[in-house]
């Protein structure tokens, strides 16, 4: 059992001192904005929760939070079937482990905004490779937002399928190969041993990949904005296209940064949850 | 576990698949702007250097790379130092308000690069260091930091307290233990802390892009510009920095390949 | 419950096996009768662990043939030969309760639910888990999961055998012995063929009736603890199993006696023996005397164990332990005498058979 000792604080400190600059004062500053207006003369004067009035009752906002979290979820229903799927195949032995582990995750070491830069030129109908070949389809993402979309979440999939996949890899090469010899004297289906050995163990390191994949893909800012100049119009790129109204981009920050602590904290319980259970363990009378 | 004769296949596809673009942007980087606008070529025709001369050549590119290099090199630096002994607290004892302080450190990991861009701006121009690689290193610690308390927190859990006990009976003051003992022992914990410390760092954007103007400005800062330029786009030149931006994490994952397969076996995920 | 035959079993892991040493198993011929309740004691890298695969089916034998009652069951794959395995930690499905991991085999095998309800009942009251049934597995203790393991495999009407691989590794002491007394109770009551994989010869010696000791991929000895122990048909079983070891000296023949420097230990026949074999004399610390008479000896240490004490010595430049019962003097000048019962005979390691019907 670990021993109480509460000068384990002066430990953290240097870890608390630096997130704490660089979150607490930072966010203090937003609250502050988030509730002044600047007048005419320089000036700020309290507002109140205007601001956070009118950002909850623009439509454009609304439209905005809409179209984020649906992009969240389709990328999400694709990316993490896709990610196991892959994790499920990847060899577990041999030269083609460090390969594979190598390959995949080139995307991810990739800068975001270079990302979104070989996606524009990649899907460009006159000197990109998937453009040219699917320009006899109609296909062009800079005038037809549904191409604009699918090509927005090709790119994601492109870009990020490799955490999932490589997480759910770790889960799974962590199961001892005694599990599945016992399933194979049990008898059991390939469906049951994915069922009963695989996804459970796999069902720690989803939650994660999942609500990392969550929150990112709320807050892709540079990607997008590369890739389609601004349109369709993204809750983050809503943000920095109002940044000269302080007031109103601040308020809609919190508002933002609430849903995504409410989110976190929501995963964060249902995992420690889990933990608590397999922690605590009875023996049988 | 029995898996299908050509299961080897889909990992074979998705790397193609994940190839392909990058291959078209290697493909570009060796090709004249001329070829590049001109027809569809699918494989350089007129194979040139020149793309790669220009941003050798170029003391401004040489110069934002070695301002991504520089920050992002601090930022691991800074993070696992002092991550390192958080870490080991939270893994070795229990005190006061432990748990939540570790819950609101992930929380920060999740917190949104666009909120707090600005303030971020506002705060480092009012301490005179806006503009400096220090800023970039110091914001971007907001996430690793986190990141890197939780991974070494799990490598330090693995090694058994009785090793610290008996170092300490063994007459070593605390940082003698720390430094020449537990260290080694965590190593390749230190390693993926420090591989993804460099991988967050390095890709990020949008705050590395907000607290600089022009001494410290990472690579992809310059890009944007040359790709927002009157007068047509130099589709060559960002090629090719595009693809100097991939060599860096390459080579940091092959040197940690053997780190990430240990650390995957140790299930810390 | 099957008789389970191992004939000329050898196997090498690698592909292209050069020399004996690439072979995990150099040659296994045995059989195990039905009911019965071996253990497959020894060392690790012995090939104990290599054999329990060949019988359960994991592993396909590079030579030779294995039979269930008769049957060829070698390329028969493990799901087909209706055996039970316990691994070394306990292998259960977290998800499901205690009775659903019960009845998960027979579900497989389509069993309809209330026949694979009553089976499970059954099994459940044989392994004393009847109270949890409705239990999730996940947060049990180290020891319900085991038993939640081994009930998995009883559960099977037809089951042929129950094999254990190192069972008892993840279990707190205090439970060991609990669990290996109510393995040995259902081994009584029901009469299963058990083979159990052990490096741990107190808990091989506790609960089989037959012991079988391998050693560098070969069986060298097998029979009942207190064979095993009278009688170690090799140095190594000597050496393995009694805490402390047999001792294991060089020694010449003189005719019908083992020389030992000056010192004469008789034997009852004059062994005849081929060719030039390497001779060492085996004797337990059991029957290693301290006396006024015999061999001059130097005591290096001596250790207070409770109800004995283990003497340490020097004799002719060889280092000796002797048992010695508490309250018995040790002169100043000490000598070793061997009591003829327990000296053994080696030529190469293996013992050499000295009754006198043998050598006639």
């Amino acid at each position: 059992m670990k021993p109480v000792n509460q000068k384990a604080w002066f430990l953290v400190l240097p870890v608390l001192v630096l997130v704490a600059i660089s979150a607490v004062i930072p966010l203090m500053m937003v609250v502050n904005f988030s509730v002044q207006e600047k007048a005419s003369n320089g000036q700020f004067f309290w507002m109140g929760t205007k601001w956070y009035e009118t950002v909850l009752h623009d439509e454009k906002f609304w439209g905005a939070l809409f179209r984020s979290l649906s992009f969240s979820a389709i990328i999400l229903a694709i990316q993490i079937p896709l990610g196991i799927f892959i994790a499920l195949n990847m060899p577990r032995k041999g030269w083609g482990v460090p390969a594979s582990l190598i390959l995949m995750s080139l995307p991810l070491l990739i800068p975001w905004y270079v990302v979104g830069m070989i996606w524009q030129m990649f899907g460009r109908v006159d000197i990109g490779l998937l453009g040219v070949m699917l320009k006899d389809f109609g296909y062009n993402y800079v005038g037809d937002p549904v191409d604009a979309w699918g090509t927005l979440i090709l790119m994601d999939v492109w870009h990020w399928t490799s955490l999932v996949a490589l997480l759910s890899y770790a889960g799974l090469v962590s199961i001892p190969d005694a599990y599945y010899q016992a399933a194979r004297i049990d008898g059991a289906s390939k469906w049951a041993v994915f069922r009963y050995i695989q996804l459970p163990k796999l069902g720690r390191v989803l939650t994660i990949a999942v609500l990392l994949r969550f929150m990112d893909s709320l807050m892709i800012f540079a990607e997008p904005f590369r890739v389609t100049g601004g349109d369709p119009a993204f809750l983050s790129i809503e943000l920095e296209q109002k940044s000269e109204e302080l007031g109103w981009a601040s308020a809609m920050s919190i508002i933002f940064f609430l849903i995504i602590l409410a989110i976190s904290w929501v995963f964060y319980a249902v995992m420690t949850r889990e933990d608590a259970d397999v922690a605590k363990p009875e023996s049988a009378s | 576990m029995s898996r299908g004769k050509l299961s080897w296949l889909v990992p074979v596809i998705y790397i193609l698949f994940l190839l392909t673009p990058i291959y078209w942007l290697v493909s570009m980087s060796f090709k004249t702007n001329a070829e590049i606008t001109g027809g569809f070529t699918l494989f350089p025709e007129a194979f040139t250097l020149d793309n790669y001369a220009k941003v050798f050549g170029d003391p401004k590119w040489r110069g934002v790379f070695f301002n991504s290099i520089f920050y992002v090199l601090l930022n691991t630096i800074i993070s696992i130092a002092v991550a390192l002994p958080a870490a080991y607290a939270f893994s070795r004892y229990k005190f006061f308000g432990d748990k939540h302080l570790f819950f609101w450190l992930l929380t920060n990991r999740m917190a949104p690069a666009a909120v707090f861009a600005l303030p971020f701006f506002q705060l480092y121009y009012k301490v005179g260091l806006f503009d400096t690689h220090i800023a970039v290193a110091l914001a971007h610690c907001l996430f690793n930091v986190p990141l890197a308390v939780w991974i070494l927190e799990g490598f330090m859990s693995g090694v058994p307290r009785e090793i610290d006990e008996t170092a300490y009976v063994d007459g070593h003051s605390f940082p003698s233990f720390f430094t020449r003992i537990f260290m080694p022992l965590i190593a390749s914990g230190i390693g993926v802390a420090a591989f993804f410390c460099f991988m967050f760092s390095w890709v990020e954007y949008l705050i590395a892009d907000t607290l600089t103007r022009s001494a410290a400005t990472p690579i992809t800062s310059k890009m944007r510009a040359v790709f927002e330029q009157q007068g047509g786009t130099d589709w060559g030149v960002l090629a090719a920095a595009g693809t100097l931006t991939i060599i860096p994490g390459a080579i940091v994952i092959w040197f940690v390949r053997n780190y990430i397969a240990k650390g995957f076996a140790l299930g810390r995920v | 419950m099957a008789r389970i035959d191992l004939d000329r079993i050898r196997h090498a892991y690698g592909p292209n096996p050069k020399s004996e040493a690439d072979f995990a198993l150099r040659l296994v011929n045995q059989a195990f009768d039905d009911g019965g309740a071996y253990a497959l004691l020894g060392p690790s890298g012995c090939g104990k662990t290599s054999l329990l695969n060949i019988i359960s089916g994991l592993v396909t034998p590079s030579q030779g043939r294995v039979r269930f009652n008769g049957d060829d069951v070698t390329n028969l794959p493990t799901e087909k030969r209706n055996i039970a395995q316990v691994f070394q930690f306990p292998v259960i499905y977290d998800s499901m309760t205690v009775r659903e991991n019960l009845a998960f085999p027979l579900r497989n095998r389509g069993v309809k639910q209330a026949e694979a309800n009553q089976r499970v009942d059954e099994v459940l009251g044989m392994i004393g888990l009847s109270g949890i049934a409705g239990r999730k597995a996940r947060g049990l203790t180290a020891d319900v999961k085991q038993k939640i393991s081994l009930g998995r495999g009883l559960v099977r009407s037809d089951v042929n055998a129950i094999l254990f691989d190192e069972p008892l590794t993840v279990i707190d002491p205090q439970m060991k012995w609990q669990l290996r007394a109510q393995l040995r109770e259902l081994h009584k009551r029901f009469g299963y063929t058990m083979v159990y994989v052990t490096h741990d010869q107190t808990e091989a010696l506790t609960f089989a009736s037959k012991v079988v000791v391998m050693y560098e991929g070969e069986i060298v000895q097998i029979g009942a603890p207190e064979e095993l122990f009278e009688r170690p048909s090799h140095t190594f079983v000597g050496y393995f199993i009694g805490s402390p070891g047999m001792n294991v000296i060089p020694t010449t023949l003189d005719g019908a006696s083992m020389r030992l420097g000056a010192y004469s230990a008789p034997l009852p026949v004059a062994p005849r023996l081929r060719g030039k074999p390497k001779l060492e004399m085996g004797v337990r610390p059991e029957y290693v005397r301290i006396g006024a008479q015999g061999i001059p000896a130097t005591i290096t240490r001596v250790e207070d164990a409770g109800r004995f004490r283990i003497v340490r010595a020097m004799v002719q430049g060889h280092s000796i332990t002797a048992i010695s019962p508490e309250g018995d003097e040790l002169s100043a000048d000490p000598h070793i005498t061997f009591d003829p019962k327990g000296v053994h005979l080696y030529a190469d390691s293996w013992r050499v058979d000295l009754t006198v019907e043998a050598a006639s």
